[in-house]
């Protein structure tokens, strides 16, 4: 790691400040950031702690029905939440699919959402990676590429937003509370991501100085509660990387689909909503048939970036997986394997 | 932790000497954080020193730019090329067949990628670590060859160690024309890397031209005069604490160039220097398991008994060195083959030299032999326990020499029993479970030499009624501590917790190297005859001592045990060990002791650890992930010294067979060479939920003939037979078979995919 | 920048001097207060060998700036036992042969620890499995480990009844 500066101011506007000089960055759980000092491929003048600010660590439910979730709150605390468990039951098992106990502990809701890709090429400073550098080109095109992306890449960037966390999030629409130099704004998180393009690489829509304040659910995303899931397709069975992860929750009403949320991780450069497939099942039967129309239409854009074809039609059998699991509903509680194909033996609620 | 239960220490020790399951001695130590590895120790005035490597896999350094690591704040030193002294040995000399070439900042090549470059030395880890970043080479690089179709292909001369690359045995064409049918596989395997949890690591301190290393070693007798060598010193001047490994699993038993180097910046800078690897520098200078593509036939005739048996294997190594992983060899002696033909090719890659890991060449063969039986199994119509069983081999086919001792048989029944082996569908796809995964069962058969080192031991009976045992030896986890303790305790015939004992240190006897699944048979043979040395001239003495009541009993057989001396025929005569030591005025005794295998055994029988693996496995049916439900393996390997241990031991090869068959996998950019998943988040192993079941069983084998003792090694046989087992068990859920490992999702999903059309 | 970072470790406050912020609470453990119990696997919070509690959590030490944790109380595998007297994950890791190099060791116990005491000593052995996961056992010690960790938890929940 090279040397950097420290702080650890008291407010978050005294944050804000120290923040807003270049080459300043938020430290707050610190376990992709350091990962990403380690590597060499991040390089930071001055660290600005904000481990340590109260206002960011509060999980309160506002006078809307919202959920207001501190940048700061850890991770397995908010998977241990009562209201997070009750009322957004697949964001708690994402949470509890991602990493390790340990890295859970430390990793926070703001961190978790600016965490970068997983790339081997962008982990390596030696390779051509525009993520290190604009401009430096992509050495994963050509490279070894079966986990990259499929949906909504560039040749600027094929790499893929790692986070479990972010899927439910995309899916619930959840609002990016964004606090800054010229003030506060509140982002829908599909904008909060920007894809790559013909010459910028992958980023997030934060400004430097700009530091996430918190994430907010919006009240009716509670109405999926009883039938919500994130299901992960990984190489071993616990702490890996998404192959491809789906969230998927399901409204009904009259015994059909009112209101559909979908989701997919490990498929493009951000949590990927998929819309046209929330289109294909508003309305329809809950069912094997009107699943796989979601999953065809949801990957209907899709194109191999490389050596990973099958990805597409990975991605296609988890949403299918995960929507029947939705429909199944909500297990009454916790499975012991969080978002495991092999998360068995649970009564619904 | 008010009202957390703390448990007195001494409450979970129990028993005492062999065939006891003790804990281990040197548990305390490991769960109190006490047991100091390499890496742990902090000498005065010690300096810190981290290499940067080569972002090349081939080519030169044409220019090492310093300037910037030299600049960083506590960097006392840049140690490259142009400013390292030249060792005493030519580092690329191979002085024993156990010797590795390697780099040392002796010349500007590049070999690999990783390939030590520059060494910075700092006063801090941090600024270490900062300065090697800053390091900044320029290359003249040629293309990297990485693969088999990309590398240069030749014939070795020798697989292994020095074991022959080609062998045959009756005549392959002849029985084929016999044949009512065959079955032919062609199966990859990757790149491994043996990882162990801890780094390779040195921490050297020179006074003047006397050097103590803690490093973690697994052959210390071959290692100090080797260090010696390099450094142009008596091996006397040499000290090397090994205590505890983290781990060696072969890559610990030879020595490799970044501790080498180490070594130089304590001597060039007049320090203690501590160099450990990270994780990263684990992909290049400290050897791996080699790649292989594999071809496997066997031909049987009509009533389904196999006649011939064929197996080639192309094996990577380096540019610069030639250890291959004999694949090829490991079917030699396993099943019953009137005609075998194998042979290698190698083909070089440019990475770092691959080198022994967990049961070098066995794994990597049995791992496509067991396919290849499962196989022929199914195109014979029967269950492959059958069909192993029809085929049982009851000489060793390859030099029709019978076994020391063969318990296979009872392995397979009493693994088949405890796994519930039966009604087993033939064709795959047929059994799901109660959550519609699909379940496939599978077995393999496991195989392992049980070769024997020569190792020294030394023991010491003293007046006051306290012992010490010691050797060289090594512990890397097998339980070396405590296994050895108790042969030291029995050749001693007194109580485990009555003798010091020790081992991991330069100083005591050799105990050769922990390897080759031999330690406990060798350095534990030496230990017990070193025991025994002692107890005969304690005889001696007694029985020439006519105060004793063991005065002329010297034809008799007499025996030690719990620190009496009495007679076979009648233990109510005889005595205490310090009372005869306390009357004949003598203060200790030493004992020295080297464990014995009968040459002529040797020459007559085929010697191997035996077992049987059965694996369940789930496989989701639409996403392909796989998950081993339960793994149940019973093994015979001679006489059991500790069977807590042996379980661990075995159970942890299993759980190696697992890794191998869906997980390891080191993975290089072919443009580059550069590893690409040089880390714990890339480079998988199992962890602990992928691990619901697994469960190893010992099979009781007196072995007469393999050494006085009749041990033979447990520490290699579990992860042969298990790869083959999981693969067959994943055939068996989906009728597919990748042709290479790890088995991974996306070509089961391809396979699935073409069986449907 | 010169930082002086006061850390309450095993009950014993240390002060501790830093020339820069860099360092992380894993090498102040291990290369500056010299308590080399916890354990370097890695360095990237992949493997969990330097696992140790922060105000009761457990978390990957090697990810941690010590800076970050001036004036906590942090808990490492040398601060479990009192004397002789071992901790109940620590008794069990021994009579489950929970180990066998015993490198990855003072990373599973404290991690154990800290899963038990998120878990409230209800845990099933799936779940016990899943919350080990962040700790890699090259040797393949994980039968040991689970079952350890099984019977440390039993054992705890009795006593807490008694």
């Amino acid at each position: 790691m090279n040397i950097f500066d420290y702080e650890r101011p008291e407010t978050v506007a005294d944050a804000i400040k120290a923040a807003s000089k270049p080459g300043a960055s938020y430290y707050a759980g610190g376990t992709n950031l350091l990962d990403l000092m380690k590597a060499g491929v991040r390089t930071p003048d001055s660290l600005v702690d904000i481990t340590r600010l109260d206002e960011l660590q509060r999980v309160e439910p506002q006078k809307d029905g919202s959920l207001r979730i501190g940048a700061m709150v850890r991770n397995s605390d908010l998977a241990r939440n009562a209201l997070i468990q009750k009322d957004f039951p697949a964001v708690a098992e994402a949470l509890l699919a991602g990493a390790s106990g340990q890295l859970r502990n430390a990793a926070t809701v703001g961190g978790n959402l600016m965490q970068q890709p997983r790339c081997a090429y962008f982990y390596d400073p030696h390779s051509a990676c525009n993520l290190h550098e604009a401009g430096q080109g992509c050495d994963a095109l050509e490279g070894v590429n079966g986990k990259h992306a499929v949906l909504g890449w560039t040749k600027t960037c094929i790499a893929v937003h790692p986070s479990d966390f972010c899927v439910p999030l995309a899916a619930l629409g959840a609002l990016v509370e964004v606090d800054g130099p010229d003030g506060s704004r509140q982002i829908a998180i599909d904008e909060f991501y920007r894809l790559p393009d013909a010459s910028t690489p992958p980023g997030s829509a934060l400004k430097q100085g700009e530091i996430i304040t918190a994430v907010t659910l919006p009240s009716d995303a509670k109405h999926f509660a009883p039938r919500a899931r994130y299901i992960k397709l990984r190489d071993r069975t616990s702490y890996a990387f998404a192959i491809v992860s789906a969230a998927a929750m399901l409204h009904m009403g009259d015994g059909r689909i009112k209101d559909a949320r979908i989701a997919f991780g490990g498929v493009a450069a951000k949590p990927w909503r998929a819309r046209e497939a929330e289109d294909a099942l508003n309305g329809a039967e809950a069912g094997e048939a009107a699943f796989r129309k979601a999953a065809d239409a949801a990957l209907a854009d899709a194109k191999p970036s490389g050596d990973n074809a099958h990805k597409i039609e990975l991605a296609k059998r988890i949403l299918i997986r995960a929507l029947k699991a939705a429909a199944d509903g909500t297990p009454a509680t916790m499975p012991d394997l969080p978002g495991s194909v092999f998360a068995t033996g649970k009564e619904a609620r | 932790m008010a009202d957390i239960p703390m448990v007195a220490a001494h409450h979970v020790r129990l028993g005492s000497n062999s065939g006891q399951s003790m804990t281990r001695k040197d548990g305390l130590a490991k769960v109190t954080g006490k047991a100091n590895y390499a890496a742990d120790n902090r000498p005065e005035g010690l300096l810190h020193a981290v290499f940067a490597g080569a972002s090349i896999a081939r080519g030169r350094v044409t220019s090492l730019d310093t300037k910037a690591a030299l600049a960083h704040p506590g960097v006392v030193h840049v140690m490259t090329p142009d400013n390292t002294s030249a060792l005493s040995q030519d580092p690329d000399e191979k002085t024993t067949p156990f010797t590795a070439r390697i780099d040392v900042l002796q010349h500007d090549d590049v070999r690999y990628a990783g390939q030590p470059i520059a060494v910075v030395v700092a006063e801090t880890l941090e600024a270490a670590i900062e300065g090697a970043r800053l390091i900044k080479a320029e290359y003249d690089e040629q293309p990297a060859r990485i693969g088999f179709d990309d590398g240069e292909a030749f014939t070795p001369e020798a697989v292994g160690i020095s074991t022959p690359p080609k062998f045959a045995t009756g005549d392959l064409e002849d029985q084929r024309k016999q044949a009512a049918s065959s079955v032919s596989v062609v199966v990859e395997t990757p790149l491994q890397y043996h990882n162990a949890m801890e780094p390779h690591a040195v921490v050297a301190a020179w006074d003047g031209d006397k050097l103590t290393v803690d490093m973690p070693n697994q052959a210390i007798g071959l290692a100090k005069p080797s260090i010696a060598n390099y450094f142009g010193i008596p091996a006397e001047n040499v000290t090397l604490r090994s205590p505890y490994l983290g781990g060696g699993f072969g890559s610990k038993a030879v020595l490799f160039g970044p501790q080498m180097l180490g070594i130089l910046a304590a001597r060039e800078l007049k320090r203690p220097v501590k160099l450990a690897l990270k994780r990263d520098q684990m992909f290049g200078p400290v050897q791996h398991r080699s790649a292989t593509r594999q071809t496997v036939r066997y031909d049987m005739d009509a009533d389904n008994r196999l006649l011939a048996f064929e197996h080639r294997a192309n094996v990577s190594t380096s540019s610069f060195d030639n250890w291959l992983d004999g694949a090829a060899n490991a079917g030699l002696s396993l099943y019953a083959t009137p005609a075998i033909s194998v042979a290698h090719t190698g083909t070089r890659f440019d990475t770092g030299t691959p080198g022994a890991m967990r049961a070098p060449g066995i794994a990597t063969g049995s791992a496509v032999i067991e396919c290849a039986m499962d196989m022929a199994a199914e195109k014979a119509g029967m269950d492959p326990l059958e069909f192993r069983l029809l085929n049982y081999a009851e000489k060793d086919h390859s030099n029709g020499k019978p076994y020391s001792a063969k318990a296979l048989r009872e392995c397979y029944e009493t693994a088949a029993n405890a796994f519930g082996w039966k009604d087993r569908p033939l064709k795959p796809g047929q059994m799901r479970d109660e959550n519609g995964m699909l379940t496939g069962w599978g077995m393999g058969t496991s195989i392992f030499h049980a070769p024997f080192f020569p190792a020294k031991a030394r023991a010491v009976l003293r007046k006051d009624g306290s012992a010490r045992a010691e050797t060289s030896g090594a512990d890397m986890g097998q339980g070396a501590w405590t296994a050895l303790w108790q042969m030291a305790a029995d050749g001693l015939g007194m109580a485990a917790d009555d003798i010091d004992f020790d081992i991991g240190h330069s100083d005591l006897p050799d105990g050769s190297v922990a390897g080759g699944s031999a330690h406990t048979a060798s350095a534990g043979g030496a230990l017990f005859a070193a025991g025994n040395d002692v107890i005969r001239q304690l005889a001696e003495i007694a029985t020439k001592d006519s105060d004793s009541p063991l005065f002329g009993a010297g034809n008799e057989r007499l025996i030690g045990e719990n620190g009496r001396l009495f007679k076979a025929s009648d233990p109510n005569v005889g005595e205490s060990y310090t009372a005869i030591l306390e009357r004949a005025g003598i203060d200790e005794i030493e004992g020295q002791g080297r464990g014995n295998r009968d040459k002529a055994s040797t020459e007559t029988y085929a010697m191997f650890s035996h077992g049987a693996v059965f694996a369940e496995v789930k496989v989701d049916p639409d996403l392909y992930q796989v998950r081993v439900s339960r793994l149940v393996g019973a093994f015979a390997a001679g006489r059991i010294i500790n069977p807590r241990l042996a379980k661990s031991q075995l159970t942890g090869g299993m759980i190696w067979g697992m890794s191998f068959a869906l997980h390891e996998e080191g993975v290089h950019d072919k443009r580059t060479g550069r590893p690409l998943n040089n880390d714990f988040a890339g480079y998988h192993i199992p962890v602990l939920a992928d691990v619901p079941h697994v469960e190893a069983l010992l099979v009781d084998e007196d072995d007469p003939h393999v050494n006085d003792l009749g041990v033979k090694g447990v520490g290699e046989l579990g992860i042969t037979g298990t790869v083959g087992a999981i693969a067959n068990a994943i055939w068996h859920a989906t009728g597919v078979r990748t042709g290479r490992y790890p088995i991974k999702i996306e070509d089961l999903l391809k396979g699935a995919e073409a069986l449907k059309a | 920048m010169a930082l002086r970072i006061s850390l309450n470790i095993n009950g014993t406050e240390h002060g501790v001097d830093l020339e820069d912020p860099r360092p992380t609470l894993l090498d102040v453990l291990r290369e500056r207060i010299g308590l080399t119990g916890t354990k370097k696997g890695c360095d990237r919070g992949q493997c969990g060998a330097c696992t140790v509690l922060v105000d009761g959590r457990r978390v990957n030490s090697c990810l941690t700036l010590a800076v970050s944790l001036d004036g906590t109380e942090i808990t490492t595998v040398e601060g479990l036992a009192d004397g002789d007297t071992l901790h109940p994950v620590q008794a069990a890791f021994i009579e489950n042969d929970g180990f066998q190099c015993g490198y990855c060791t003072p990373g599973q116990i404290m991690s154990a620890v800290g899963l038990l005491s998120e878990t409230g000593g209800k845990a099933s052995a799936e779940a016990i499995r899943e919350g080990m996961s962040g700790n890699l056992c090259r040797c393949g010690a994980y039968a040991g480990i689970q079952d350890a960790v099984l019977e440390a938890q039993a054992n705890i929940a009795k006593a807490g009844k008694s």
